[in-house]
């Protein structure tokens, strides 16, 4: 029986992490139906999360059979074909449910999807693939190689930019963080010198502090100083490219700012100050707050949380889910789960580590940054660690296409990982 | 294709630096929700249970009103309001108002206006009825299925036993309003509160509000009530405190069954013992009882637009000329100043009319009294007797001693709300009222209680009051047991007021004004008036205001009548007071009550009143 499920499962503990992670998702939403008030969108919705599940398993048991070659050939058609539903969703897209004012969902019948979600996938299988064809993961030196340069970036971003981009036109912040976390974990598996990867991010630095006349004009001053340190591997454009780009988004970010949609700068303010405006764009992270605080260590117990029963508690069995994790299941409730999340990022570590192909390692290192990404955004939200964004906890959340495509991201996990 | 060479070349340090910065990410978080979860969890907790429990107040009975031989005038009962509560799905308010038409009277204008209401506070349980009877909430107990929304809330509401008769006295009940919830007065008070207007329900609400209750329901984050709709009583409503009034309900009902129905007036008992009042009626009334659980607003416009004014009370805010039962006043003043004594008679003996100048000023008899004594003036409520008197005193004196005597005061009743007399303070108020000098005839007027002299059915009878008790009157009271300090001195001496008692009396012996109206087995002394108006020059008030008591004893109630438009006051009014105070002391002293009271109506019905002839 244990030999059985080790076949299929291909790496024991990583999958059974995950299937634990995936019932306790079950559980969960069956509890946000629990409520003292009658909501027909949550009622049933744990029976739809089983049936999805189900399908998950069947797709991570078909696709963990595929050869690992032909993964690596789709990766290519794939990410076309994502590129461009992603292209079509923002034409014919509809919204749905909480996120009705966003393009997100592509309708085929009766069956809605979210082109966001394939493409997440088939962007880490194409950068996997164009980073193996350039660039030695760690542990897989061929001895054959040269000098990283800021301009060895330009493809891997320009590769993920477009879906990002597109994503962003959504406008789904939630998701085009993902895409920022798998560039960042595979740039970063790639062996970039963690200084070009500071200067990569550095213009998003200098869209935060520009709001600070004096915090920007410090930060520019010591930009200027790593680059003269760093300046004998920088080609002179690259040192000037960074330092323009730096001033020019320092300078147009009120611009930008102004761009942004009322709600979406709003949940910047008030993650800087959540008591700026409770009943509005702030009621999520306080509700959430009292719902988890009132968790205490232990938790009100399965099904009883009080702030999820009647209803204060918004997107409560997707986004927000975790909250009423902590509120029925306490401080140990949510250190088991960031636990089961805890050991599955590191089983994806050792995986990346102990694979034998480039392309595997990235593909593994990009999942690591997508769901990363996911979880820390997510449960941080909850908490005000990081403004409230429509991000869902894999595995956990409610929504089909997200489950189905998790668990297709934990087959070519354990697939390409078992290559040799 | 070129590969590049990776610095740091062997996984294990960019898998170090992944997993450091792994848990180093997950250290923050942990960190983040052990702060929230363990250290501050009591401060959530309780804002946890603050956003779901909501409190709600429980109303508390009021304290109920009786009479002064325990009889209920007002109580509070159970009372049911009807409420749907707001549905999950659109359109259900529509249809569930539709639904409870087939069971309570909503015509589809009210439909609109609570649909309206309903959208502007969505979440809120609609109030369908205040005041829903029995029998339609057992009825909608049987259809409860199929009015799922609808919930029948119990609450206490007052309900008025007595009704009617003693709806000027007791005022009635309403929500506190916005505005009022401003006031200082109201400080202590929530939405929703019922308080007490007008009457004694204004005038001791504070004892008879009790203290509200709470009780906490579950609501969810749109403040629905979501769990039972009754909630969990914390804390339970303490009743308001009962009273006990000097009231007689049974005198009360008594009033209202005699005074005529197409008639407006008022009429004031007062007990010559302590000035407790007996009974105190304005007519016409209204029904308190329509006020309980909010009126209908085409209710309360008509009662506010009828030309009869039901709801203005005629015993304590009327005013009205007092006529001849003021004429006592001046015989006080006179024999007080030594002006006139009792059987002394004036120079000119009455022939209908007496000239002063060239003008021409008329006794209410035609043919004239002849020649009387200050005690036969009274019996016969002669004027030229009085013009001559008032010229002996002098408008200014008279004045002067009328208010000295106090007629532009108020009585101090229990009440809210009471109109002081009006009586000119001086000279100065001729040309401040009416733009001229006053002239020494003016003095003719003020003599028989016409001119500028306003009083109050209650004013005049504690006039009437301090006449019976040798010069002293007491306060009104209406709550019963209460000692008052306001005394209304008249300043006459004993022996001038035996004077205006003999008067008194003679007015009910045969020749009196009132001797149609004596009864068979008490005492009546009092005066007529009728008192020429503005509000119509051809038809006179009709004023009486009487003293009764049992044979050779001193009285022991005061009664005054006024009926606006009476006419007369000896024949309208004199015999309501009769059969009044007749009423009421034959209940005290135990003799079977008769319809058939007065000499007139033993003349009428040809009943023989052997005791008429003494």
């Amino acid at each position: 029986m244990k030999a059985l499920f080790s076949r299929w499962a291909l790496d024991s503990g990583f999958i059974l992490a995950l299937l634990a992670l995936s019932a306790f998702g079950v559980a969960m939403i069956y509890s946000t139906g629990q409520l003292n008030v009658p909501s027909p969108v949550v009622e049933g919705a744990w029976i739809r999360q089983l049936v999805w599940f189900v399908f998950g398993l069947t797709a991570f048991t078909i696709i963990s059979r595929i050869s690992s070659n032909w993964i690596e050939w789709i990766s290519v058609p794939a990410y076309v074909l994502a590129v461009v539903l992603l292209a079509v969703t923002l034409v014919v897209g509809t919204g749905r449910g909480t996120a009705a004012g966003v393009t997100s969902f592509l309708q085929f019948g009766g069956f809605q999807f979210q082109p966001a979600e394939v493409a997440k996938i088939a962007t880490i299988l194409a950068l996997a693939r164009l980073m193996a064809s350039r660039v030695e993961a760690p542990g897989h030196g061929s001895g054959r190689s040269r000098s990283w340069q800021l301009t060895d970036v330009i493809a891997p971003c320009a590769l993920v930019g477009l879906p990002l981009l597109l994503v962003l036109l959504q406008p789904d912040l939630g998701t085009a963080m993902a895409f920022v976390g798998i560039l960042m974990a595979v740039l970063f598996w790639s062996g970039i010198p963690l200084t070009y990867l500071f200067l990569l991010v550095s213009p998003a630095i200098a869209l935060i502090v520009s709001f600070n006349t004096w915090l920007f004009s410090a930060y520019m001053v010591a930009l200027i100083g790593l680059l003269h340190l760093r300046r004998s591997r920088l080609y002179t454009f690259e040192y000037v490219a960074v330092l323009v780009f730096n001033l020019a988004v320092g300078t147009v970010a009120r611009l930008l700012w102004d761009s942004l949609a009322p709600y979406q700068q709003n949940r910047v303010l008030v993650f800087l100050d959540p008591g700026l405006d409770p009943r509005q764009a702030g009621y999520h992270l306080v509700q959430s707050k009292v719902a988890i605080g009132s968790g205490g260590m232990t938790g009100k117990g399965f099904t009883l949380g009080t702030q999820k029963r009647f209803d204060f508690l918004p997107e409560q069995h997707t986004d927000f889910i975790f909250a009423v994790i902590g509120e029925e299941f306490g401080f140990v409730g949510t250190v088991l789960v960031l636990s089961g999340f805890a050991y599955v990022l590191l089983r994806l570590i050792r995986m990346a580590t102990g694979t034998g192909s480039h392309f595997a390692s990235f593909v593994l290192f990009g999942i690591f940054g997508a769901w990363i990404t996911h979880v820390f955004v997510n449960t941080g939200m909850t908490v005000g660690l990081v403004p409230v964004t429509g991000i869902p906890l894999p595995f956990i959340s409610y929504g089909g296409s997200f489950l189905l495509m998790c668990w297709v991201a934990a087959a070519l996990a354990v697939r390409v990982a078992r290559r040799n | 294709m070129n590969q590049f060479q990776v610095p740091d070349s062997g996984a294990s340090q960019r898998a170090r630096i992944a997993v450091i910065g792994l848990v180093a990410l997950f250290a923050i978080l942990i960190v983040a929700f052990f702060r929230l979860q363990v250290l501050e969890s009591s401060t959530y907790e309780l804002r946890s249970e603050s956003n779901r429990l909501r409190p709600f107040p429980i109303e508390a009975p009021r304290g109920a009103v009786f009479d002064r031989n325990g009889r209920v005038i007002a109580s509070s009962v159970p009372g049911y309001s009807l409420h749907v509560f707001p549905p999950a799905a659109s359109g259900v308010m529509e249809t569930t108002l539709e639904r409870l038409q087939s069971y309570l009277d909503l015509d589809d204008e009210r439909i609109e206006l609570l649909l309206e209401r309903s959208r502007r506070e969505p979440y809120q349980p609609l109030l369908v009825d205040g005041d829903a009877d029995f029998d339609l909430v057992s009825t909608l107990e049987e259809h409860r299925a199929e009015l799922p929304n609808v919930v029948v809330w119990m609450n206490p509401k007052r309900q008025y036993q007595a009704a009617r008769p003693v709806s000027h006295l007791m005022g009635y009940v309403g929500e506190v309003t916005a505005e009022e919830l401003e006031q200082e007065r109201y400080s202590e008070y929530s939405r929703g509160m019922t308080v007490g207007r007008e009457g004694v329900e204004r005038q001791y609400e504070a004892r008879l509000q009790g203290r509200r209750g709470l009780r906490y329901s579950e609501v969810d984050a749109l403040g629905r009530v979501v769990s039972s709709p009754f909630g969990q009583v914390v804390q339970a409503p303490a009743p308001g405190a009962d009273m006990q009034l000097n009231l007689d309900l049974d005198l009360m009902e008594w009033i209202h069954h005699i005074f005529p129905d197409s008639m407006r007036g008022a009429v004031v008992v007062l007990n010559v013992e302590d000035g407790g009042v007996l009974a105190l009626y304005s007519a016409p009334t209204f029904d308190p009882n329509s006020f309980v659980g909010g009126i209908e607003p085409d209710e309360w416009a008509s009662l506010n637009s009828d030309p009869e004014q039901p709801l203005f009370n005629r015993a304590v805010v009327g005013r009205y000329a007092p006529g001849s039962t003021w004429k006592l006043a001046v015989a006080a003043i006179g024999l007080q100043l030594g002006l006139v004594e009792a059987h002394e008679h004036m120079p000119r003996g009455c022939g209908g009319a007496m000239f002063v100048g060239n003008r021409r000023f008329r006794c209410w008899n035609q043919a004239g009294h002849g020649a009387l004594d200050l005690v036969e003036a009274i019996q016969h409520s002669c004027n030229v007797y009085f013009y001559q008197l008032g010229l002996r005193i002098g408008l200014e004196r008279l004045l002067v001693n009328a208010n000295e005597m106090g007629f532009a005061r108020q009585c101090g009743i229990d009440l809210p709300l009471e109109s002081p007399g009006v009586f000119p303070r001086g000279l100065d108020f001729w040309e401040e009222r009416f733009g001229y000098r006053a002239r020494e005839t003016e003095v003719l007027s003020l003599a028989i209680g016409q001119g500028p002299n306003d009083q109050t059915p209650l004013g005049i009878a504690q006039f009437y009051l301090a006449m019976a008790r040798g010069g002293q009157a007491p306060a009104p009271r209406i709550l019963r047991g209460e000692e008052t300090s306001d005394v209304w001195d008249i300043g006459i001496s004993p022996e001038h007021g035996e004077v205006l008692m003999e008067g008194l009396r003679r007015v009910f012996v045969p020749g009196g004004t009132a001797y149609m109206s004596s009864v068979e087995h008490w005492q009546l002394m009092g005066k007529s008036g009728t008192a020429q108006n503005a509000q119509d020059p051809d038809r006179s008030h009709a004023w009486f205001a009487a003293m009764a008591g049992p044979r050779e004893e001193q009285p022991e109630i005061v009664v005054v009548v006024l009926v606006e438009l009476g006419e007369s006051g000896s024949i309208v009014a004199a015999p309501l007071a009769a059969k009044s105070a007749d009423y009421f002391l034959r209940k005290r002293y135990g003799i079977p009550t008769d319809t058939i009271q007065t000499l007139r109506e033993h003349r009428l019905t040809g009943t023989p009143a052997p005791w008429a002839n003494r």
